[in-house]
């Protein structure tokens, strides 16, 4: 469906903070993407077409982006997308059986949505938390250290509504449309929220304390001095 | 003598607001800036080479080496990107240090800008770190509005914008010519070399392109000075860096270590490989740097000695696995992985990970021979070297290091008509 002229209204002001910032416009493209994709839940071809004109370009250009890139959806998704991570570490350490019990319990296959529309399940590639393995994403907020039944409890708790909380990430869980939105360029007030770090980014940390190891200090310093 | 861990990069992390400004300053941060700001930026990068900071990112191309090729008084912008794409399997530092600490990240945003004369800097963080994301966006926006970056940094003159722009899914665009390509608003294909970004980058002007974790180092060697860096790690391989220790080990978890310690001491650290099993491959760096065994446990884990044992540091992702892993199970995921995120562009890469895929799955079904073995090495000899870029080098260490240490688990499917191992015992949960 096109967009509305409400719905034009918001999107042209916001692209056009977006275009702003870069030294040339077609550099907010990927991010265009992104916000066209908070506002329909996917990049359609309406969203291919808004973003085609605002860069004269032709739809076919834009749709050859899209198709790049794994984070746009090309048709509608779940308000929640669970991505099990299922590359070789974290499917070792359980992500197979995650993914696989997920699909048998929702009953839904790979990038596939519950009837309810609630969530999408997904699997997807190394993200980078390989030490809180395995990992869970719900949209793109970390669920660490995730078991066939930890899995199990958070998307029914999705599906009922239910609050969930991130492992590592704020209080309040976006929705697909809202994170889409924050990737575009704008955040929620969010960012101060939960932790600093999770108990394995500090493991290094608090064995270097515990046995007095730091970095040495600079020559010069007055502890340099002190210790010399 | 060094101790054992130095957390510099990490130092802070386990301080509630250490992602804020004040709790920035708090640990000393945006001390180095101002330092930075009162010298000629060629003496900084000066003072970056003799620190001899190798980059972070898996290539280990000196920094200060790299800043110096830019051409100066060519008249066009300059421009600094931060490769913060951190998408390597096994590779999951750069993540956990823009949650915790994006200050230290955006001061060297700042004072490499400076040291490069570029007024915009980008830092092109994968999408799909929602939270990241949010923190990094705040750390610059707190830094503008205490002067650190805008115009006319602390009265001296220099303007600097900073932009976080989010990707949207491609391991590609890690490549750093692909993330050029991709920061332009294109597919992320990689791009031919020379020329290299140093000259013609971003929008075809003189583009430094660094990891995160080697701007993060920035502030520190301005800080303390170039040689207090160089003091730390071996003699080719200087300073510290963060080490990740995944999978079969007790304690998983970021250390950070002057370069040069040892799987053996890091897994001493992590109180060794889970409780009852044995080593029995790692990946050094990610899954692009061929498997090491346990014949490699007293490997300096430095560029030079990893190297040497046939394989290669890259981002110091130890990914440990124990005796219950299947290595053609390993293998044939990691090669999946590559053939999902080639790019197309070339024939070797688009091809071969397609080919390579086929071939594991029937060793891994129990269908395979010898002569498919052969097959592999002899595609993955046909990639190495001949494709576009490095993603093509990186999909065939798994395979050729796997056959040459495991080559007759390769051949035991075959034997037993199928995979020999239980994946249950292999999970943290034991197969509940």
């Amino acid at each position: 469906m096109p967009f509305s002229d409400e719905a034009l209204a918001r999107l042209d002001a916001d692209a056009n903070q977006i275009i702003a910032k870069y030294p040339r416009p077609r550099s907010a493209l990927l991010p265009l993407l992104h916000l066209v994709q908070s506002e329909e839940g996917y990049v359609s071809a309406d969203g291919i077409a808004y973003c085609a004109a605002r860069f004269g370009l032709a739809e076919a250009e834009v749709t050859a982006v899209v198709s790049f890139y794994t984070m746009y959806k090309r048709r509608p998704v779940g308000e929640y997308n669970v991505g099990v991570c299922t590359n070789t570490l974290c499917a070792i350490m359980g992500g197979d059986q995650i993914f696989a019990e997920l699909r048998e319990h929702l009953g839904v296959g790979n990038d596939e949505t519950t009837p309810d529309g609630k969530v999408l399940l997904e699997h997807v590639e190394c993200n980078a938390a390989c030490d809180y393995a395995p990992v869970v994403m719900v949209n793109w907020e970390f669920f660490d250290n995730q078991t066939p039944d930890s899995a199990r409890q958070l998307v029914d708790d999705l599906r009922a509504g239910n609050p969930v909380r991130p492992t590592r990430g704020p209080a309040r869980l976006c929705t697909w449309r809202e994170a889409s939105r924050i990737l575009a360029g704008f955040n929620d007030d969010q960012a101060t929220d939960g932790p600093s770090a999770g108990p394995a980014s500090l493991v290094g940390l608090e064995l270097a304390k515990e046995h007095g190891w730091r970095a040495p200090e600079p020559a010069g310093s007055p502890s340099a001095k002190e210790s010399s | 003598m060094t101790d054992t861990l130095t957390p510099v990069l990490t130092a802070h992390w386990d301080q509630p607001d250490s992602f804020t400004l004040d709790g920035y300053k708090r640990g000393g941060g945006w001390q180095a800036l101002p330092k930075a700001l009162a010298m000629d930026p060629d003496d900084l990068i000066t003072a970056l080479k003799n620190a001899n900071l190798r980059g972070r990112g898996g290539a280990g191309f000196p920094t200060g080496v790299k800043w110096s090729f830019l051409p100066q008084g060519d008249g066009k912008p300059h421009y600094l990107v931060v490769n913060a794409d951190e998408s390597e399997p096994g590779t999951c530092k750069d993540i956990p240090l823009m949650m915790a600490d994006p200050q230290v990240l955006v001061e060297g945003v700042a004072i490499t800008a400076y040291a490069i004369r570029a007024k915009h800097a980008f830092i092109y963080v994968r999408g799909e770190v929602l939270h990241v994301v949010r923190r990094l966006r705040h750390a610059v926006e707190e830094a503008y509005a205490a002067g650190y970056l805008g115009e006319n940094i602390l009265g001296k003159g220099f303007d600097l914008d900073v932009i976080v722009h989010a990707g949207a899914g491609a391991y590609i665009c890690g490549e750093e010519s692909a993330l050029l390509t991709s920061l332009e608003g294109f597919r992320g294909l990689p791009r031919l070399r020379p020329p290299f970004p140093a000259v013609a980058g971003l929008y075809a002007c003189p583009t430094v392109i660094n990891n995160v974790e080697s701007i993060a180092s920035v502030p520190s060697i301005v800080a303390n000075g170039a040689d207090w860096f160089a003091g730390l790690g071996t003699e080719k391989s200087k300073g510290y860096g963060i080490f990740s220790l995944s999978g079969h080990v007790t304690t998983p978890g970021q250390y950070e270590a002057p370069l040069g310690i040892t799987l053996r001491e890091l897994l001493d650290l992590a109180g060794g490989v889970r409780a009852g099993h044995q080593l029995k491959f790692w990946t050094p760096g990610g899954s692009s740097t061929p498997l090491l065994t346990d014949q490699h446990l007293d490997v300096p884990l430095d560029f030079e000695s990893v190297a040497a044992a046939g394989s290669m540091l890259g981002t110091r992702a130890l990914q440990i696995f124990d005796e219950t892993t299947c290595v053609v199970r390993a293998v044939l995921r990691w090669t999946e992985f590559y053939e999902h995120e080639s790019c197309g562009k070339c024939t070797p890469c688009r091809e071969g990970t397609f080919w390579m895929v086929k071939v594991l799955e029937r060793l891994e079904g129990g269908h395979g021979t010898e002569e498919d073995l052969e097959k592999l090495l002899d595609i993955c000899d046909n990639i190495l070297g001949r494709a576009f870029c490095a993603l093509g080098d990186g999909a065939v260490s798994p395979i050729i290091s796997g056959i040459q240490y495991f080559r007759d688990e390769f051949m035991q499917h075959q034997k037993e008509g199928g995979c020999p191992f239980d994946p249950a015992a292999s999970t943290l949960f034991g197969g509940r």
